[in-house]
């Protein structure tokens, strides 16, 4: 999940299908973001690399749509239905995931266990 | 048949109206006359002296010069160009001494203080003692010896004159220079209504400090409004009023002081256990006055600003144009108050400053703002907020008779803690100094370009 800054970024990823949940008049997910190209990355939790200023889910409320969806605590967001979220600030993150047009998001997320189960089948198929 | 009544009667106390003074004016005036006489003569006294000391002062160059050409003009030398010019330098030294002294001697006297000023006393009796020493060697030496070299008596004649000149130089600094270094701070109460406000003096003595202290107060403390004194007098009346002592134990068993004791302090304690409502009733007070005020007030201000519409300045061309029913400021005055009149009576009776200003001297304030072009608001504003004394007529400065009242002799310098008590007929103001601190400052060097930041964020927002 490193990126060299310049080179295209190679990663693993999961597709998560998430319908929104209607509460009162809003949409809502269910889960928490952290991190944006105009934040702190020092202080992220999940991340490996820390100059990582990806989007990071930082908690998933339990029951609710995306823990229904299997969205974990501390997957880095890739895209939103085709947006980009690697380079983004905190408050396009927040607007691309919260359009309240769209009761349907779908994510692209990596983890680093995703990488290690693709390398450990890997091996299981070659070997 | 005792009177079961008699006790019931309670006396209030008033307050002094300012109307009630005639017999402590005619004890004024008394003291007046006396003081004016002690006075007259102390200032004719160091007048004469300084007369005196100051015609000695000049002309004693001139005598040493003219003296030898007319006791012994046969023998004397003849005066050289070198000597010639000296006498240049006398003149001139002369004409600036005389410009110097005028400069700093001859101000009209601020104040009369009650002790002397101890710097110039000093001064003068230094320069009484060197012009007579100076007359003693040039009467022993030059005199009576009949000193034939013009040149030497010139000289020492120039000599004088500089140590005049640097005595000169010395009173400047004793007596303008040194006081201007701010020292202290000096605290200053009113003592009837607790206005406050604080200066930084040099050193000084107690009284002069006193003079700083009065010329400051006429222009930077409000004035000294009596009526606004009344409502807190009427309280503290009614606090001890409603009570009243027995005295159950019989008369002769305690001695007369320590009767008086044990009955104060039975007062105190009722006092203190009785349900006192008395802070509702204040609290509700001020603000029906506080509501009554704010209402007055804004029917005064648009009574005032319609009455200025009422009248226009006239260009200069219209001037020459139409000559009739022209107006110069005071005639307008006149036209224009009428209307605001009733408006600004109320007001002024609501917040008790009716007897600061008279008719005349709101007539007079107001043609001044119309020919100033000033406006409404600005005509308001000595109305609506108290002024210093100075903004007042004349006779809100009567108290100019003042009395300093210390513990600490009024010629000593001023100290750290040293109080003292200026006393008015109306009131008195209290003052207390303090020492300035010593002021220790180090510097610390910051490189311009270390002038970094990281962002410290790290929010969490819930979709």
């Amino acid at each position: 999940m490193s990126f060299v800054p310049g080179q295209p970024v190679t990663a693993v990823v999961q597709r998560i299908e998430i319908q929104k949940l209607r509460q009162g008049d809003k949409l809502i997910l269910g889960f928490s973001i952290g991190g944006g190209i105009d934040q702190d990355p020092g202080q992220n939790p999940f991340s490996e690399d820390k100059t990582d200023k990806g989007i990071y889910v930082t908690r998933i409320s339990p029951g609710g749509p995306a823990d229904v969806a299997n969205l974990r605590m501390g997957d880095k967001i890739m895209q939103v239905n085709g947006w980009d979220m690697t380079m983004v600030t905190h408050d396009q993150a927040r607007k691309k995931l919260t359009k309240q047009k769209e009761d349907v998001v779908r994510l692209l997320i990596t983890r680093k266990s995703l990488e290690e189960t693709v390398r450990l089948q890997l091996k299981s198929m070659l070997s | 048949m005792e009177d079961d009544n008699w006790g019931e009667t309670t006396t209030a106390i008033t307050g002094t109206s300012e109307h009630s003074l005639s017999q402590e004016d005619i004890v004024r005036i008394t003291k007046d006359l006396e003081d004016s006489v002690g006075l007259d003569c102390r200032r004719y006294f160091t007048r004469a002296v300084a007369v005196i000391l100051g015609l000695l002062v000049f002309l004693t160059p001139l005598a040493f010069l003219t003296l030898p050409h007319i006791l012994w003009p046969e023998k004397l030398q003849s005066c050289g160009t070198a000597c010639e010019g000296l006498f240049i330098s006398v003149a001139f030294k002369l004409l600036i001494l005389l410009l110097a002294v005028w400069a700093l001697y001859f101000r009209p006297a601020r104040a009369g203080l009650p002790r002397v000023f101890v710097f110039r006393v000093l001064l003068a009796v230094l320069v009484f003692l060197l012009v007579v020493s100076y007359w003693l060697f040039y009467s022993v030496r030059i005199l009576d010896s009949q000193d034939t070299n013009y040149q030497g008596v010139v000289q020492y004649a120039v000599s004088l004159v500089d140590a005049l000149l640097f005595i000169h130089y010395l009173a400047v600094v004793l007596l303008e220079l040194r006081q201007l270094q701010p020292c202290y701070s000096v605290c200053v109460t009113r003592s009837t209504d607790g206005a406050t406000r604080h200066y930084n003096l040099g050193q000084l003595s107690i009284q002069r400090a006193a003079l700083a202290v009065v010329e400051n107060y006429y222009s930077d403390f409000p004035i000294h409004n009596p009526a606004l004194l009344s409502a807190s007098k009427s309280r503290a009346a009614k606090h001890l009023a409603g009570l009243k002592v027995y005295n159950v134990d019989g008369p002769g068993n305690n001695t007369s002081a320590g009767l008086v004791q044990s009955q104060s302090r039975a007062m105190i304690a009722a006092a203190a256990r009785r349900r006192d409502t008395s802070h509702n009733e204040l609290y509700y007070e001020e603000a029906e006055h506080e509501r009554r005020v704010r209402k007055r007030k804004a029917r005064l201000v648009v009574a005032v600003e319609e009455a200025f519409t009422h009248i226009k300045r006239m260009q200069d061309e219209e001037q020459k144009k139409a000559p009739g029913d022209v107006m110069d400021p005071r005639e307008a005055a006149q036209a224009i108050f009428p209307s605001m009149a009733r408006a600004l009576q109320k007001y002024l009776r609501t917040t008790k400053q009716q007897h600061c200003h008279s008719m005349e001297s709101i007539q007079q304030h107001l043609a001044f703002c119309i020919t100033n072009n000033m406006t409404p608001k600005a005509f308001l504003e000595s109305f609506l907020t108290p002024g210093p004394s100075l903004q007042y007529s004349r006779d809100h400065w009567r108290a100019r008779q003042w009395t300093l009242v210390s513990e600490a002799s009024v010629t000593s310098g001023l100290k750290d803690g040293t109080t003292f008590l200026l006393k008015c007929v109306d009131f008195s103001l209290v003052a207390t100094s303090k020492k300035i601190p010593y002021i220790q400052m180090s510097e610390e060097y910051i490189d311009p370009k270390s002038h970094k930041f990281v962002l410290r964020l790290q929010s969490e927002t819930s979709v």
